[in-house]
């Protein structure tokens, strides 16, 4: 059985339709005058390559109050997503062969998305000793990324020894740059606006201390790292360097920290609560400007659903993160294609071919073109919506784009020539 | 405004409006009937997450004079120690119908999330947040520097004050050095570098390390309490260095003009940032800010409850 | 209210001092030159009128005569209906007011409600003797069972207009004017 996706535009460019049978693209031909056996009508719409996206949380063991590995991956499907990477900080923590399959399983059964499961660095992030990190690469769940995200690999001769183990299977750490001393009891962006709120400052020295230490460490040892949601300028400064000076790094940046700033922090929301903090407008075009220029290699999420108790509460005592999935797409069109900053083909590489190959998954982000898998996200760049927090596929609420108007909708997602979305809404 | 949650909330004529209705309530504290029936009928909890005696006994003294229903409520100790449970707690004043809730919370901001998170639809007022603010405290410094350097009239212009002590943990520093900007007082902030936030340069006030020049000629002085902790956390070296080199001692007040005065939020650490020399003195005026607490207070309440609409905010 | 320029006046300012002066003469003779007479102006005019009144008092009786002020915000039956309003001055004259004879001293009397309020206002402070009121003006349309002890004039109005009391102590010249209500 063959279908025809037709009148589409790769990467914004001429409309054409793309033929698929079995999963793969077996022809791309001018649109209109594709055959096969069904069809899906476009109005010459982008698409890309499905999204992959290398920072996500499911929560799932442990909080399906939040989110479970199936609405999770509902979301990233409606996002544009056809790949996903659940972090390892679930209870129990993903640091065993077990768990990582586990999770690797449940993700295959729902079907929305693939889900590649980041293991732990330390045994249940605990920053003492390695988790099993042969057993989780060599384990059905294939695992390449390590991370101890929500903590920091603080202790450096612990990190060095991981960007030198995983090296054994192509693997890569990709580090919550956090000094832990420096962050104690941290609240917000340390600057004019925490001395005015009277928040607890985490200052932008705790982050870039960690990843100038790591990418010297890598360095050293010749390995890959790869740095989690880059916030601040500085950091920006650091991994030029470091790429300039020819060190195996990747950094990623968040939506969130693309397009908001600590002055949303005045509200005292908790739903603009988030690790690292939202930081200011010098920072966010630091990180749009690099994410133009490639400093920046991809955007990933950080979606971090937590349950309406977590953020319905006094700012001090919430949980930090924020939805991601469902809205990534829209805030990369509204910050850098919109405003001339990167090219669709740019978009693609930045939120699916990059995040493929840091992983190291195979058959994710691969071109658009004949004999490559049919992962597809078809986004109307033109089409403007209204976030309701209550019509999200999460669990969660946690969205800090509640009630904004957002430039793009995915109309359409295909997992291997599977529609997981249409019209915008889940098969 | 129907809330009082931060001081750079108030307008100069804001601000002028509760020092002047504070200095009318102030003499019927003087007179043997001390109750006015203007806030009959209406509740006020004091909602105090914390414990503060002293604050909490000041705005219980003004709502009573003022004839309203009060009720304390202590969270402190009891369950309700976690995040969620000031929505619940919140919940259960709006179902007393409490028309106004007075809060004292650990965390920055609590206040702000009370008045604004749509769980009741009380006036909020902020009697101390964290690390933020403490504006009641502010007025009632406002009003006791007004009285005895302005002769309890008009603005503060020119009246230089300065602040010593923890500044970074201080939500009474926060609160005066917005308000008395305002009212266009000359603030200078003095304490040890690692007890300023980073972005302090950002406020209204000058800055300084030296505690001799800061108070060299200053009209007023006043001491933020530090707490012994601090230590622990390498703020400061130790208690007798930081004392000899940010406390008020009768040595440095020799040096004080003839007319400064010497101020302390309290509860003081005598010893520590204040000589129990110098907060005996005749230019202590510690007791009567306590007093004029609860005038401003008084104030503040009547402003906000009194009427249809709150008297603060949109005068024209 | 109405734009003082579309009023008619019906006192002019020697007509005022007249009524004024006719006061003081009143209260001298009904209160039989009592020697314990404390006059309580209600902010803003009354204080002027008061302070007029025990001027002349103080000629007719060969004495100083206590002059205060008395804010009656706080005990207004319209507090709640109206947003909340700044406080006026309270004065009470050293000596106080128990045991005296207190004159309550308005420009208005009108619907009664303002003397309710200032009778209040007074129980808080003390026992006086004695309570009288003395008014400018009696505009007549009370809501309350009260009266004036002493009136300047009886003013007949509508309550279709409003009456002004100007004293040159806060306005241009003294006078008493009479205009429409404007919505
Ligand atoms: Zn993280």
């Amino acid at each position: 059985m063959s279908i025809v996706i037709r009148n589409v535009r790769p990467y914004g460019e001429d409309a054409v339709d793309l033929v698929v049978k079995h999963g793969v693209i077996i022809d791309i031909v001018p649109a209109g005058t594709g055959t096969a056996n069904a069809e899906y009508r476009f109005d010459g719409e982008v698409v890309l390559p499905g999204l992959v996206d290398l920072h996500t949380h499911l929560r799932e063991p442990g909080r399906e109050d939040a989110e479970t590995i199936r609405s999770g991956t509902q979301a990233a499907a409606l996002g544009g997503f056809t790949c996903v990477h659940a972090m390892a900080n679930t209870e129990p923590v993903a640091d065993t062969a077990g768990d990582v399959e586990l999770v690797w399983r449940k993700g295959a059964e729902a079907g929305y998305c693939d889900v590649r499961p980041v293991g732990a660095v330390t045994a249940g992030l605990r920053g003492e000793r390695l988790a099993e990190l042969g057993a989780m690469a060599d384990s059905a769940a294939q695992v390449r990324v390590f991370s101890d995200d929500g903590k920091c690999v603080s202790d450096a001769l612990l990190m060095r020894r991981a960007l030198e183990y995983v090296k054994a299977f192509d693997g890569v750490v990709a580090q919550h740059s956090q000094e832990p001393r420096l962050t104690d009891g941290a609240q917000m962006n340390e600057g004019a606006m925490s001395a005015r709120l009277g928040l607890a400052g985490w200052p932008a020295v705790a982050e870039e201390a960690i990843i100038a230490r790591d990418v010297l460490l890598a360095e050293h040892v010749g390995s890959r790292l790869h740095v989690c949601h880059l916030s601040t300028a500085g950091s920006v400064e650091i991994i030029r360097w470091a790429k300039a000076r020819g060190i195996d790094v990747t950094a990623e940046a968040t939506p969130h920290h693309l397009a908001l700033t600590e002055d949303l922090v005045a509200t005292y929301d908790p739903v603009f609560k988030v690790n690292p903090p939202l930081r200011t407008e010098a920072d966010v075009e630091a990180l749009r400007a690099a994410l133009a220029d490639g400093t920046i290699d991809i955007v990933a999420t950080d979606h971090a659903p937590h349950p309406r108790e977590a953020k319905d509460c006094e700012w001090a005592a919430a949980a930090m993160g924020m939805l991601g999935l469902e809205t990534a797409l829209s805030v990369v069109i509204e910050t850098m294609v919109d405003t001339g900053r990167l090219t669709w083909r740019e978009v693609a590489e930045r939120m699916s071919t990059a995040p493929a190959r840091i992983g190291r998954v195979a058959d994710q982000g691969r071109p658009i073109a004949v004999g490559e898998p049919a992962n597809l996200c078809i986004v109307d760049p033109r089409t403007d919506w209204v976030v309701d927090p209550a019509r999200l596929a999460s669990r969660s609420r946690n969205t800090p784009f509640a009630a904004r108007t957002m430039r793009g909708r995915v109309v359409a997602t295909f997992l291997r020539g599977q529609a997981t979305v249409l019209n915008g809404v889940l098969q | 405004m129907r809330h009082l949650l931060s001081t750079a909330d108030l307008t100069r004529d804001d601000a002028l409006l509760i020092l002047d209705t504070a200095a009318e309530l102030a003499r019927i504290s003087d007179r043997p009937m001390k109750k006015l029936p203007t806030l009959r009928g209406r509740t006020v909890v004091n909602l105090f997450f914390e414990d503060s005696t002293r604050t909490r006994i000041s705005f219980e003294a003004a709502a009573k004079r003022l004839s309203a229903d009060v009720i304390n409520f202590s969270a402190k100790g009891s369950s309700v120690s976690k995040g969620e449970s000031l929505k619940d707690t919140a919940l259960t004043l709006q179902a007393m119908g409490a028309d106004a809730v007075v809060i004292r919370h650990g965390a920055s901001g609590a206040p702000h999330r009370l008045a604004n998170a749509g769980w009741i639809e009380s006036t909020v007022i902020n009697a101390g947040d964290g690390t933020h603010e403490h504006p009641t405290q502010a007025l009632l410094d406002a009003f006791t520097l007004r009285r005895h350097l302005r002769d309890g009239e008009g603005d503060l212009t020119g009246v230089r004050v300065t602040i010593v002590g923890d500044v970074l943990h201080s939500r009474v520093a926060r609160s005066n050095v917005l308000l008395l900007h305002t009212l266009g007082a000359d603030v200078t902030l003095c304490a040890p570098p690692t007890l300023l936030p980073v972005g302090v340069d950002t406020w209204p006030c000058t800055v300084s390390y030296d505690l001799d020049a800061a108070i060299a000629d200053a009209d007023a002085v006043m001491m933020l309490r530090v707490q012994l902790e601090r230590m622990n956390a390498a703020y400061f070296p130790s208690a007798a260095e930081y004392s000899r080199r940010y406390g008020l001692d009768a040595q440095r007040m020799a040096t004080l003009a003839p007319h400064t005065i010497v101020m302390h939020p309290g509860p003081m650490n005598r010893g520590m940032e204040i000589a129990a020399d110098v907060a005996d003195s005749e230019r202590s005026v510690i007791v009567e800010q306590v007093s004029n607490g609860v005038s401003v207070r008084m104030a503040v309440m009547y402003l906000l409850l009194g009427g249809a609409e709150s008297g603060i905010g949109g005068i024209a | 209210m109405s734009d003082a320029s579309e009023m008619r006046a019906v006192l002019e300012a020697a007509d005022v001092a007249r009524a004024l002066s006719r006061i003081a003469h009143e209260i001298d003779e009904r209160t039989k030159g009592a020697d314990d007479i404390v006059l309580l102006g209600v902010p803003t005019r009354g204080v002027a009128l008061a302070r007029r009144i025990g001027a002349r008092l103080a000629e007719i009786q060969g004495h100083p005569i206590p002059v205060g002020s008395l804010d009656i915000t706080m005990y207004r039956d319209d507090l709640r209906l109206k947003k909340a309003r700044a406080l006026l001055h309270t004065e009470i004259p050293t000596g106080g007011i128990d045991g005296r004879l207190v004159v309550l001293v308005d420009d208005v009397l009108f619907s009664g409600r303002t003397v309710r309020a200032a009778l209040d206002a007074l129980g808080d402070i003390g026992r006086p003797r004695m309570v009288q009121l003395a008014v400018l003006v009696d505009r007549g349309h009370r809501e309350l069972p009260i009266r004036a002890d002493y009136v300047g004039k009886n003013l007949p109005t509508s309550l279709r207009e409003t009456v002004r009391v100007q004293l040159a102590e806060h306005d241009a010249e003294d006078a008493v004017l009479v205009g429409a209500v404007t919505a």
